[in-house]
């Protein structure tokens, strides 16, 4: 049995969701069931794959706020293009595609960062912005309500359905399943491979890691691709699960996602950061915007609750490593 | 020694814009062999390792490796041939495990697309063996002991299969101790055939292991020879071109007043029970091996540390403890021991860092007289003599022993009372560190009390009147200078 380590974020989350829990389950019996579960689940399909990105760039040193918007801009020019050019083409057709678009977009911010060698926060600030109103002003900015036949498709598949005792019904999208891909895939990169290791050594220092001989640009640039594919792929889903491209959805999402990583965990100064930690976050921040309601807090309180959590979360480790700090000295 | 060289320089030459860094140098490193090469800072030793390293080219000259003729070296090329360069920060990776720090290289060289995790952690312990070190493969690099650091980056040279390991200043952040068990894994290396390049302008502690000493100075190769033709003073004569004899100071008026009255200084886990007396124009030494409590102690004179129990008097006020904001008020000076990122702003220019000392009192309207300001920061410049092209020029671009003395600038202009020095020529250049002794000799006689906490022998010798031992958070010993001998006092440390 490994010992419980209270110094780490992961535990520190994993505690918090179960008091969470604990306390909505005894105001609310029966937050404790499959539909709950499942509008957890389901809550945290588009997080999920947006802060596995955001991970993936905050171990390599750098930070990343404009995938929200290569998501939006992926989500509506892929409903765009399949119901002008090829309405039949099926849903993993429109999910290709989408993962092609979100990679280019995402060589744009990897040609800044690793070819320019700029500030990754510049960057992607500029191209935020850029990404966004090139969509408004030259794609459209109504939204799409009929989407393309195999999005619509995709936005009906279930894996798991059931009816309450009430009589109303609960379900699990297979979007899901995605999801636990890119989370496996992304494991598989960031811990099997030399590339995943190389983010990680970039992350903890660059300078050292041109100095070996790790080709520090093209894992950079790798690292731009991969996460604009996933935005591109999480836009592309969540579309198909709202039934509707709308182009003013997720812009504005990318702080809650970045701050969901860094309460799991992964620091900002880069190197650092599991994907045990950044799913529990996600998972959190999941829990709080869907259950306060359960607990009888207005909903208006959500983003005053998850700021405090991000507060208690990273704070309290980090004034924990200070005052370790402080002993040792 | 009959083997083959394994490195041969011969005639290298290298310019930047019109500047000379290496004229005409040629000398040979055999496997197995250590060899120091010792100079100051802009003798031209970074050039050369440059230019070993692959990183840059020499204009002249020929280099031959294992005996062949190289053309143009590359880094790559170099790291084939098996020259590792082990830079002052070692080039580790902080977050990632023992392991994989030691075998990142390797696994490149490998070109491996897979991490293979046992294949790494077999590797690094195969090479921690042969260093003869235990380290916790799995342990964050950054939880490691500086001299851990230093080894993981040597076992990562290891590992790619070095046949020569250039250590670039190797020694300045070790302790006596460390530098010894560092002594003794390279004894292993040069029996496993692995040869060394020390560089340093530190070497008399190296000396002892080395085969060869090649001296710089700038640019030009002034001495080469056997190491036991070599001492300390001689290495010091070579690379400055002067002799920089240290001579214990001129003892302390009798009749001095007591400055400075600790009593009864403790804190849980560091020091206890420290009580000592500091006359005006005394030099304290403090001295032990690290863990001793000397830096916690040092840092407790100034408030930076808080003390559980105890008294600090200054001239028989009480000054409060752990404010070191009231310790500087009071008149204690504190120069630390990391100036790089304790002491200096880097890319604040010279001016601004001694003139950040001096704020109040040029603003004691609430708008600052910058001309007043500016004064005041350039005369202190203009008597510690720091050379600069110019006072607008960033900190981060002098030389660390002009780095020191504006450390020293700024605190001189509050005319402190007392001055304590951690550390005081840490990363100096041998005639630099002459100079801030000169220095310390000089504040002495104006009656300042300096409290000089080091483990540099030699440098406590030549600049204190008394030396206090620490060793497990207590002084031991209460040493007046001019009695003991570095060696005497090297055993009292270690014992």
């Amino acid at each position: 049995m490994p010992r419980i380590d209270f110094t780490r974020n992961e535990t520190l989350v994993g505690l918090v969701i179960v008091a969470f829990c604990l306390i909505a389950t005894i105001s609310d019996p029966s937050f404790l069931s499959m539909p709950t579960l499942t509008d957890l689940l389901r809550g945290g399909i588009v997080l999920g794959i947006f802060a596995v990105a955001a991970l993936l760039v905050l171990i390599s040193g750098g930070i990343d706020v404009s995938f929200t918007a290569v998501a939006a801009f992926t989500m509506y020019s892929t409903a765009m293009l399949l119901n002008t050019y090829a309405p039949g083409v099926p849903w993993w057709g429109a999910f290709l595609l989408a993962m092609a678009i979100g990679a280019g977009l995402g060589a744009i911010n990897g040609l800044f960062i690793a070819g320019f060698g700029l500030p990754t926060l510049i960057v992607t600030l500029g191209t935020l912005s850029v990404f966004r109103g090139f969509m408004l002003t030259f794609i459209g900015q109504k939204q799409i309500t009929t989407l393309p036949p195999g999005m619509r498709e995709f936005g009906r598949m279930m894996i798991i359905r059931g009816e309450n005792a009430d009589g109303s019904f609960y379900s699990l999208h297979a979007a899901f399943l995605v999801t636990v891909a890119v989370v496996i895939l992304t494991w598989a990169i960031l811990h099997r491979t030399m590339l995943g290791r190389s983010i990680f050594a970039i992350g903890g220092s660059v300078e050292s890691a041109r100095r070996i001989g790790i080709n520090v640009r093209g894992t950079q640039f790798f690292v731009y691709v991969y996460v604009g594919m996933l935005a591109g792929l999480a836009g592309v889903i969540h579309a198909s699960m709202a039934r509707v491209a709308n182009p003013f959805d997720l812009v504005g999402l990318e702080l809650s996602v970045i701050a969901a990583v860094v309460l799991g965990g992964a620091r900002l100064a880069g190197g650092y950061g599991t994907l045990t930690g950044t799913l529990l976050g996600v998972a959190l921040i999941v829990l709080v915007r869907n259950s306060l309601v359960v607990l009888g807090i207005p909903s208006t309180w959500q983003s005053v609750a998850v700021g405090i959590l991000i507060l208690i979360g990273t704070g309290l480790p980090a004034w924990q490593a200070k005052r370790a700090a402080a002993r040792a000295a | 020694m009959t083997a083959a060289p394994f490195v041969h320089l011969d005639g290298v030459t290298k310019t930047y814009a019109g500047i000379t860094a290496l004229d005409d140098v040629g000398f040979a490193i055999a496997a197995g062999e250590a060899v120091c090469l010792a100079g100051e800072n802009g003798s031209g030793k970074s050039t050369l390792i440059k230019i070993l390293a692959g990183v840059e080219r020499p204009d002249r000259g020929r280099i031959s490796i294992g005996g062949q003729l190289q053309g143009q070296l590359d880094p790559r090329v170099s790291a084939a041939a098996g020259i590792m360069v082990i830079f002052q920060d070692f080039s580790i990776f902080p977050n990632l495990s023992v392991a994989e720090n030691i075998a990142f290289s390797n696994s490149l060289a490998r070109h491996d697309r897979l991490f293979h995790r046992t294949r790494v952690r077999a590797l690094a312990a195969e090479t921690l063996a042969r260093v003869g070190v235990e380290i916790d493969l799995d342990a964050p690099v950054e939880t490691l002991s500086v001299a851990h650091k230093q080894l993981v980056a040597i076992c990562r040279a290891l590992a790619s299969d070095a046949r020569l390991i250039i250590m670039d200043e190797p020694t300045t952040a070790l302790t006596e101790r460390e530098v010894r068990a560092l002594l003794a894994i390279i004894r292993r290396l040069k029996a496993d055939g692995v040869a060394v390049l020390f560089v340093s302008h530190k070497l008399a502690e190296v000396l002892e292991v080395c085969e060869k000493v090649v001296v710089l100075r700038n640019g030009r190769k002034v001495a080469e020879g056997p190491a036991a033709e070599f001492d300390a003073a001689s290495l010091t004569r070579h690379m400055t071109g002067r002799d920089v004899a240290e001579t214990p100071p001129d003892p302390v008026d009798p009749a001095a007043p007591v400055l400075m009255k600790v009593r009864g200084l403790a804190k849980q886990g560091a020091f206890e029970a420290v009580d000592f007396d500091l006359r005006a124009g005394e030099v304290l030494g403090v001295s032990g091996l690290l863990g001793s409590g000397r830096t916690s102690l040092a840092k407790a004179l100034f408030g930076l540390v808080l003390p559980d129990a105890g008294r600090l008097e200054l001239a028989g006020q009480k000054v409060p403890l752990g404010d070191p904001l009231k310790a500087a008020a009071a008149g204690i000076g504190y120069v630390p021991e990391d100036r790089l990122t304790e002491g200096l702003f880097l890319t604040q220019s010279i001016a601004r860092n001694v003139a950040i000392g001096r704020l109040e009192a040029h603003g004691a309207s609430g708008i600052l007289d910058f001309a007043g300001l500016w004064g005041d920061a350039t005369d202190w410049l203009r008597r510690l003599s720091v050379k600069a092209p110019d006072v607008e020029a960033p900190v981060r671009s002098l030389s660390g022993g002009n780095q020191q003395r504006v450390v020293l600038a700024r605190w001189l202009s509050r005319s402190p009372k007392v001055l304590v020095l951690n550390g005081p020529s840490v990363g100096v250049d041998v005639g630099s560190k002459a100079d801030i002794h000169g220095i310390i000799r000089g504040l002495s006689a104006q009656g300042l009390g300096v409290i000089v906490i080091s483990d540099d022998l030699p440098e406590l010798l030549a600049t204190c009147h008394r030396i206090l031992v620490m060793k497990d958070g207590r002084v031991t010993e209460d040493i007046a200078g001019g009695t003991v001998t570095e060696a005497d006092l090297a055993h009292r440390l270690a014992s």
